[in-house]
C-alpha cells in the first residue's frame, strides 16, 4: 500500500513538470495551429543554462533555496530570450506559408539546437551532472512512505507558476488579447490587437515555464544532456494532447496523468515501457477521442 | 515489342555500369555510391506519401527496419534452416535474394498497412507523431527482440547485394512509382493533396487513399532495408532511429515535394555532400551532418519552401509545352 501511495506521490511529482512543459506546447498550438517541436529544446537549454550559471555563484557550489531560485530566474531569462527568437527568426517569416511548411521549420529549428548544442565548445555529447542546488532531505516519511524536499519544491513552484500563467490568461489585458488572438486572428488584428507582439509574448511565457521545467528535472533528476529534451518534449506533448491540445487546464490535467501512468508502468509493469507507454496513450487518445479529454472539436466548414 | 526493348536496354545499362563501378571505382567511393542508391529508394518513396499525397510521415526509417530485419531473418535463419546454405550458384544465390526482396518488402508493406489504417485518419501534425511514434516503437521492439540480435545487432548476413542489384532498384523504383504516379491512383494521391474536401465529396475515400500509398512507400522502403542489410551484412537497430527518417525527410523536402527527379537529385546531392564533410568532424567531435541538415531545412523553408524542383520534373523540359494545371 506505502509503495502504491508512493508511486503516486513521485507521478503527480513528475507529472507537474510534464505539465509545465505541456502548457507551453498548448498556448503555442493555441494560437498558432503549430507543433513547436523546438519547445522541448527549450526544456534543454534551460537545465543547460543552471549547468553553466550556478558555478558562477561560488565553487563549490553550496545548495541553498536562494541559489536555486537565482539560477531559475536567469534561465527563465535566457530561456525568454531563445524562445523569442526562434519566433522571430523561424515561424514569423512562415505566418502565411502552409502548415507543412512550419512543421518542417520546427522539426528543423528542434534538431539544429539539439546538434548545435552538442558541439565541443558549446556543451558537448557526453552527459554531464547537475550542481546540487538544493540538498536532498525525507521531509516526511511514514511507514516507508517517503517525501522529499525536492518533490514538496517541484509541486509548490509548478503549481505557483500555473497559478500565475492562469491570472496572466485570464485577468490581464495580455491575457485577453492571447484568447483574442487565438479565436481567430485576423478578427483580433482588425480590432488593433498587435497579433506578433502577443504572440511573441506567448512564447516569452511559454519558455519561461520550460525552463522552470528544465531545472526541476534537472535538479531532480541531477543530470544534462543535450539530447534530453527531445524525450520529455515528445512526452509533454502527448500530455497536451491527452488533455485536449490548446486548453491550459488540459495541459495540466493531461501532464499529471501522464506522470502517473508512466510512474505505474515502470513500478508494476517494467521500466523498460517507461518511453512507450506515451506513445500508446498517444495512439489511443487519437484513435478514441482525437480532441483530447477537456477539448472542443471543431466541425469542419467546407 | 517496345515494352521488350525497354527491359533489354534497362538491363544493359544496370550490366555495363555496374560493371564498370565494381571494377574501376575503389571500394570507399563504391560505397559511398551504394548509399546513393538505397538513399534515392527511401527518398522517391517517402516522396510519395509526404510529396504526392500530402502526408507528412516521419517514420520511414522504422519501415526501413521492418524490410531489412525481415530479409536478414529470411537469409541468414530461415533459408540455411531449409538447406540453401554455404556456396551456392550465382544464379541460385541472386534468385533467392530476389525472393527475399520481395517478402521483405511485402512485410514492410503489411505493417504499413497496420500502421496506416489507425492513423491515416488523422490530420497533418498528428500524423507526423503518431507516425513518428510508431517508428520508435518499432526500433524498440527490434531492440528487445534477442533471437534477432537485440542491442548487439544483427551479424553475419550474407553478402548477396552488390552494386548491380542497388542500382538496378533504385532505377526500377523511380520508374514504378513514376508511372504510380501518373496513373489513376497516383492522380488520386494527388487529389487528397490539394482538397481533401473535394476528394470526399466525388466519392472517394481518402483514407483508403492515404493508406494505398503509405502501404506503396513502405514497401520501397523495406526493399531499401533488405539491400541495406545485404550490403552491409550487418545491422544495428540505432541506425533506424528518428535521425534517418529526418534525413530522409531532408531530401524529400530539398528536392521538392512533389518531384521525383528531385528526391533523386538531393539524396545524390546531400549523400555525397555530408560525406565529403566527414573529415570537419574531427575538429567538431560531433555529428555534424546533422546540424547541417537542419540548417538546410529551416534555410530552405524561409527561403524556398518548394525545394530545388518545386513539383516539376526533368522530362518536363523535353516534353513538347503543354498545360501543367498542377505546375505552378
Amino acid at each position: 500500500m506505502a509503495e502504491f501511495f508512493q508511486h503516486l506521490i513521485n507521478g503527480i511529482s513528475l507529472g507537474s513538470i510534464y505539465a509545465l512543459i505541456a502548457i507551453g506546447y498548448s498556448m503555442v498550438y493555441g494560437i498558432l495551429q503549430l507543433i513547436n517541436f523546438a519547445h522541448g529544446e527549450v526544456v534543454m537549454l534551460g537545465a543547460v543554462t543552471g549547468f553553466f550559471v550556478a558555478p558562477l555563484f561560488g565553487r563549490p557550489v553550496h545548495p541553498s533555496l536562494g541559489l536555486f531560485l537565482s539560477v531559475l530566474l536567469i534561465s527563465m531569462v535566457v530561456c525568454s530570450i531563445v524562445g523569442l527568437l526562434i519566433e522571430r527568426i523561424a515561424y514569423r517569416p512562415l505566418r502565411k506559408s502552409p502548415r507543412i511548411n512550419c512543421l518542417i521549420t520546427a522539426i528543423g529549428v528542434s534538431l539544429f539546437i539539439q546538434y548545435f548544442t552538442q558541439l565541443d565548445f558549446i556543451f558537448g555529447a557526453i552527459p554531464q551532472s547537475y550542481p546540487e542546488l538544493i540538498e536532498r532531505q525525507i521531509v516526511f516519511s511514514i511507514g516507508g512512505l517517503e517525501i522529499s524536499n525536492l518533490q514538496i519544491l517541484v509541486l509548490g513552484l509548478s503549481f505557483s507558476l500555473m497559478g500565475i500563467l492562469e491570472f496572466i490568461v485570464f485577468r490581464t489585458k495580455m491575457g485577453k488579447a492571447m484568447r483574442a488572438v487565438s479565436e481567430s486572428p485576423e478578427i483580433a488584428s482588425l480590432l488593433g490587437i498587435p497579433v506578433n507582439r502577443v504572440i511573441a509574448f506567448t512564447f516569452v511565457l511559454g519558455s519561461c515555464l520550460a525552463a522552470a521545467a528544465g531545472t526541476l528535472v534537472a535538479t531532480m533528476y541531477p543530470k544534462v544532456d543535450a539530447l534530453m529534451g527531445a524525450l520529455l518534449g515528445l512526452k509533454a506533448f502527448v500530455a497536451a494532447v491527452l488533455g485536449g491540445i490548446g486548453s491550459i487546464s488540459g495541459a495540466v490535467l493531461g501532464g499529471l496523468l501522464m506522470g502517473l501512468a508512466e510512474e505505474y508502468t515502470v513500478g508494476y509493469l517494467s521500466s523498460s515501457f517507461r518511453d512507450a507507454i506515451a506513445f500508446t496513450i498517444l495512439i489511443l487518445i487519437l484513435l478514441v477521442r482525437p480532441s483530447g479529454l477537456l477539448g472542443t472539436s471543431r466541425i469542419e466548414k467546407v | 515489342m517496345k515494352q521488350l526493348i525497354q527491359w533489354g536496354s534497362f538491363i544493359l545499362v544496370v550490366a555495363i555500369f555496374g560493371w564498370l563501378l565494381t571494377e574501376f571505382v575503389p571500394d570507399y567511393y563504391q560505397t559511398i555510391i551504394a548509399i546513393c542508391g538505397i538513399n534515392v529508394i527511401l527518398a522517391v518513396s517517402l516522396n510519395l506519401v509526404n510529396g504526392f499525397t500530402g502526408q507528412f510521415s516521419m517514420g520511414h526509417a522504422g519501415f526501413m527496419a521492418v524490410g531489412a530485419y525481415m530479409s536478414a531473418t529470411l537469409s541468414t535463419l530461415l533459408l540455411p534452416a531449409l538447406g540453401f546454405s554455404g556456396e551456392m550458384n550465382v544464379f541460385t544465390q541472386n534468385l533467392l535474394f530476389f525472393g527475399v526482396l520481395i517478402v521483405s518488402g511485402l512485410s514492410a508493406g503489411l505493417i504499413g498497412f497496420l500502421v496506416g489504417v489507425p492513423s491515416l485518419r488523422l490530420k497533418g501534425d498528428y500524423l507526423a507523431i503518431v507516425t513518428l511514434g510508431f517508428g520508435e516503437i518499432i526500433r524498440t521492439s527490434i531492440l528487445n527482440i534477442e533471437a534477432i540480435g537485440g542491442a548487439r545487432g544483427f551479424i553475419g548476413i550474407p553478402q548477396w547485394s552488390n552494386l548491380y542489384w542497388v542500382l538496378g532498384l533504385s532505377i526500377l523504383s523511380t520508374v514504378i512509382i513514376a508511372r504510380v504516379v501518373t496513373s489513376i491512383p497516383g492522380k488520386q494521391f494527388m487529389a487528397v493533396r490539394d482538397d481533401e474536401t473535394a476528394t470526399t465529396s466525388i466519392g472517394l475515400s481518402t483514407t483508403r487513399i492515404k493508406v494505398r500509398a503509405f502501404v506503396l512507400a513502405s514497401f520501397f522502403a523495406g526493399v531499401a532495408g533488405a539491400l541495406f542489410a545485404h550490403y552491409y551484412s550487418y545491422l544495428n537497430p540505432s541506425t533506424f532511429n528518428f535521425n534517418y527518417s529526418f534525413q530522409i525527410i531532408a531530401m524529400v523536402v530539398l528536392g521538392g515535394m512533389g518531384s521525383l527527379s528531385g528526391s533523386v537529385t538531393a539524396a545524390i546531392l546531400l549523400t555525397v555532400l555530408l560525406e565529403a564533410l566527414r573529415p570537419l568532424q574531427d575538429y567538431t567531435g560531433v555529428d555534424l551532418r546533422m546540424v547541417i541538415y537542419s540548417l538546410v531545412l529551416i534555410v530552405l523553408m524561409l527561403t524556398r519552401p518548394q525545394g530545388i524542383f518545386g513539383r516539376s520534373e526533368v522530362t518536363d523540359f523535353f516534353k513538347k509545352r503543354r498545360s501543367r494545371p498542377h505546375n505552378a
